[in-house]
């Protein structure tokens, strides 16, 4: 014969058992798909470079000193070098301006598709997401088609007389822009409709109502009301945006490197995966650096506001 | 302090012409001379209209699928005029104030205020404010910094702001909570919140749907002397809808019902109760008897009606009103009375509801028509009739009146 008591503690620990058990697989999951490869890159940026890619199984920090510094090839000192830095900063730059045009080109289109009669927002919506199904490197020589010397643009304008030299655009910052921008906007678009979606429009009309102008409403009522959507689309462009790699190689150049083609080049050419590794880590950082400061400058603006 | 702000508020909203209008009140009381009417106070003189509405029609959606939301409506609101909108849900009440503040357009028509056709103004330009159906407070924003809104938008200065925002705090009642999120409110509060908000810019015309139907009974009752408080003491033209008709009687200066889009009848509580000039008015406000007739003679504003039992009953003939052989004659259930002796029909007690203060005796006529007559309850005895009883009913001079259906 059982207590009561004791029969309770059985349930109790089969209940324990039995989550554990449910939630096994996305442990494993997530331990196999996320910790373990990264396991793998911090172990590897502790390593020495073998001769031919790979690693030496010898432990050294080479990898994270050559982050900043430049050890010189005869006496072996170690000076500090901006070149990596300036990547990070090039990159860091770029990818805040993205999520600056995508948000700028982001916020009407989603306004307008969260506007249109709850039948028509489908099929706007269905179009934003066209382009996914499309292979991002095709996509990027689409607009390589669209912006070279030969492209649609400039041979247009010449036909037109509007120049008579070609615009160079291709392997600019320029065409890195457009590229991102087109690449990303998508990203932007969708969580910023979700939000607008539950816009209460009756909020927009007392704005109007109470002799706000148009301009007053987007600021005072709109814009207030999205935030957690543009705070989210910013995150989905900008973390992104910042290991960007293939629409820096297509359209960028090899001048205009960004910190993808940075990392791609240790394991590649360079042959020097401790560096990638290390570099890959010290991008993660700057991500989650950059997350935190932006989540709390939001949420302390956001957090009067409940 | 409200009387300088009244003549400066709105001088960029209001079109130059509208500035007398501004002249002609005095002070915050509605210190219109007014007159007491059968218990309701209404304006003596007609004076000035505040909003004049003309020939609007409001049509959604095209082709098959096309409503008509307002159907050619005109009507004159006057200055300083608690004045409802009293009709089903679906009539077209809300499409009516949306025009007025101009959320949206008329298909035809046009709508002016104090003379002045605002179809050209967007709604950040007309001195027209909303109380929205269920508030639509600014969640985002606290009590305080909701009721500033619409000053701070009208570019008032801060100290100014901060002034007339303390007053409305006070005049709903709310001191205590102007830093709280609208969201930590209670339901009644978040009301009072709206109003002031509304109230705060000193509206010309103030538009209120259905306020406060989200409130509970006894909220509401308080809510309802609050508004009337409310509007008497800023002296500004109410626009209230409603889809309750006792709220409609007791509030109102005049009641416009509207049915389908119509406006069927306008008019003071009074009228509208007991010179209803349709079927539709009568049976939607109040409890009203229905009796098929037959007119047998004409006139001095009355008409002879031959009831179905056989009686004859004098009633009375709205004006200019020419009714055909057959007419619907209505009578209140109040202005009935029970005889266990002959009246002028008869029929058998069906049902007896109690209500407190009065009692509602159903009787079914001996031609087979319903019958309701109330009954005020005196403090000792019962009705004095009993179900099964055979009664007479005894309609009194100018009970009864011919309704075009
Ligand atoms: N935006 C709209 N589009 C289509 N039909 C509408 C719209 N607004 C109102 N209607 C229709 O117009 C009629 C009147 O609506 P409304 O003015 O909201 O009525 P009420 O406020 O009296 O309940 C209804 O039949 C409603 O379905
Ligand atoms: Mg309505």
């Amino acid at each position: 014969m059982e207590s009561a008591e004791e029969v309770a503690k059985d349930a109790a620990r089969r209940e324990i058992r039995d989550r554990w058990l449910l939630s096994a697989p996305a442990l494993i999951i997530i331990f196999l798909a996320a910790t373990g490869p990264l396991l793998i890159v911090v172990i590897y940026s502790f390593l020495t470079p073998g001769p031919y890619g790979d690693v030496v199984w010898k432990f050294s920090t080479d990898g994270w000193l050559s982050v900043l510094m430049q050890r010189d090839i005869f006496d072996d000192t170690l000076t500090f070098a901006d070149a990596h830095l300036s990547i990070f900063w090039r990159s860091a730059k770029l990818s805040f301006l993205t999520t600056i045009f995508t948000l700028l080109f982001g916020f009407p289109t989603a306004y307008f598709i969260a506007t249109r009669p709850a039948r028509q927002r489908n099929i706007w919506l269905f179009l934003i997401t066209i382009p996914f199904w499309t292979n991002l490197l095709i996509r990027t020589f689409a607009i390589q088609e669209v912006i070279r010397n030969e492209g649609i643009v400039n041979t247009v304008l010449i036909k037109l007389g509007i120049i008579s030299q070609p615009i160079q655009m291709m392997f600019t910052d320029f065409a890195l822009m457009v590229g991102m921008t087109y690449v990303y906007l998508p990203l932007m678009v969708l969580p910023l409709y979700a939000s607008m979606e539950k816009i209460d429009f009756r909020l927009v009309e007392a704005g109007y109502d109470l002799y706000a102008n148009r301009f007053q409403v987007l600021r005072r009522v709109i814009i207030p009301l999205v935030k957690p959507g543009i705070v989210a689309g910013s995150i989905l462009v900008f973390i992104p945006a910042l290991g960007a790699y293939v629409t820096p190689r297509v359209l960028g150049g090899s001048k205009n490197m960004m910190l993808g083609n940075l990392i791609e080049l240790q394991f590649g050419q360079g042959r020097n995966w401790p560096l990638g590794s290390a570099l890959s880590l010290s991008l993660m950082a700057i991500v989650m650096v950059a997350l935190l400061l932006y989540v709390r400058s939001v949420g302390r603006q956001g957090g009067a506001h409940g | 302090m409200a009387r300088e702000l009244r003549s400066e508020s709105h001088s960029d909203v209001c079109l130059p012409s509208h500035a007398p209008c501004a002249d002609n009140r005095v002070g915050t009381g509605s210190a219109l001379k007014s007159g007491r009417k059968n218990g309701v106070i209404v304006p003596e003189q007609p004076g000035k209209s505040a909003i004049e509405v003309r020939g609007v029609r409001k049509v959604f959606g095209t082709g098959d699928a096309q409503v008509a939301a307002l159907d050619t409506v005109s009507v004159s609101i006057r200055e300083n005029e608690f004045f409802t909108l009293l009709g089903p849900s679906g009539c077209g009440k809300t499409t009516l104030l949306r025009l007025i503040a101009g959320f949206d357009f008329p298909s035809a028509g046009e709508i002016l205020l104090h003379g002045q056709d605002i179809a050209p103004l967007p709604p950040f330009k007309r001195p027209v404010n909303t109380v929205f159906q269920n508030y639509a407070l600014f969640p985002h924003m606290t009590v305080a910094e909701n009721i500033g809104f619409g000053l701070e938008m009208l570019g008032k200065p801060k100290a100014e702001v901060k002034g007339r925002v303390a007053e409305m705090l006070k005049l709903v009642k709310m001191e205590a909570l102007s830093n709280r999120r609208t969201s930590q409110i209670s339901g009644g509060q978040q009301q009072r919140v709206a109003l002031a908000r509304a109230l705060a810019p000193q509206p010309k015309v103030l538009l209120l749907d259905e306020p406060l139907s989200a409130l509970d009974f006894k909220l509401r009752k308080e809510m309802q002397i609050e508004l009337k408080r409310l509007q008497h003491e800023t002296g500004i033209t109410f626009i209230f809808v409603t889809h309750d008709q006792e709220e409609a009687l007791t509030m109102s200066d005049r009641i416009a019902v509207m049915s389908s889009g119509k406006i069927l009848q306008v008019g003071t509580p009074w009228d509208i109760y007991d010179k209803p000039a349709e079927r539709f008015v009568a049976d939607f406000i109040g409890e009203t008897n229905f009796l098929t007739a037959a007119i047998t003679g004409m006139g001095n504003g009355k008409a002879r009606a031959t009831l179905k039992s056989g009686a004859t009953i004098d009633a009375t003939v709205a004006e200019g009103f020419q009714p055909k052989d057959n007419a619907t004659v209505v009578v209140r259930p109040e202005h009935a009375k029970l005889t266990s002796g002959k009246g002028d029909l008869s029929g058998t007690v069906e049902n007896i509801v109690y209500f407190g203060t009065d009692t509602h005796i159903h009787v079914r006529l001996d031609s087979s028509e319903a019958f309701t007559v109330r009954q005020q309850n005196t403090r000792s005895a019962g009705c004095g009739f009993e179900r099964g009883d055979k009664v007479g009913i005894l309609i009194g001079n100018d009970a009864a009146q011919v309704l075009r259906d």
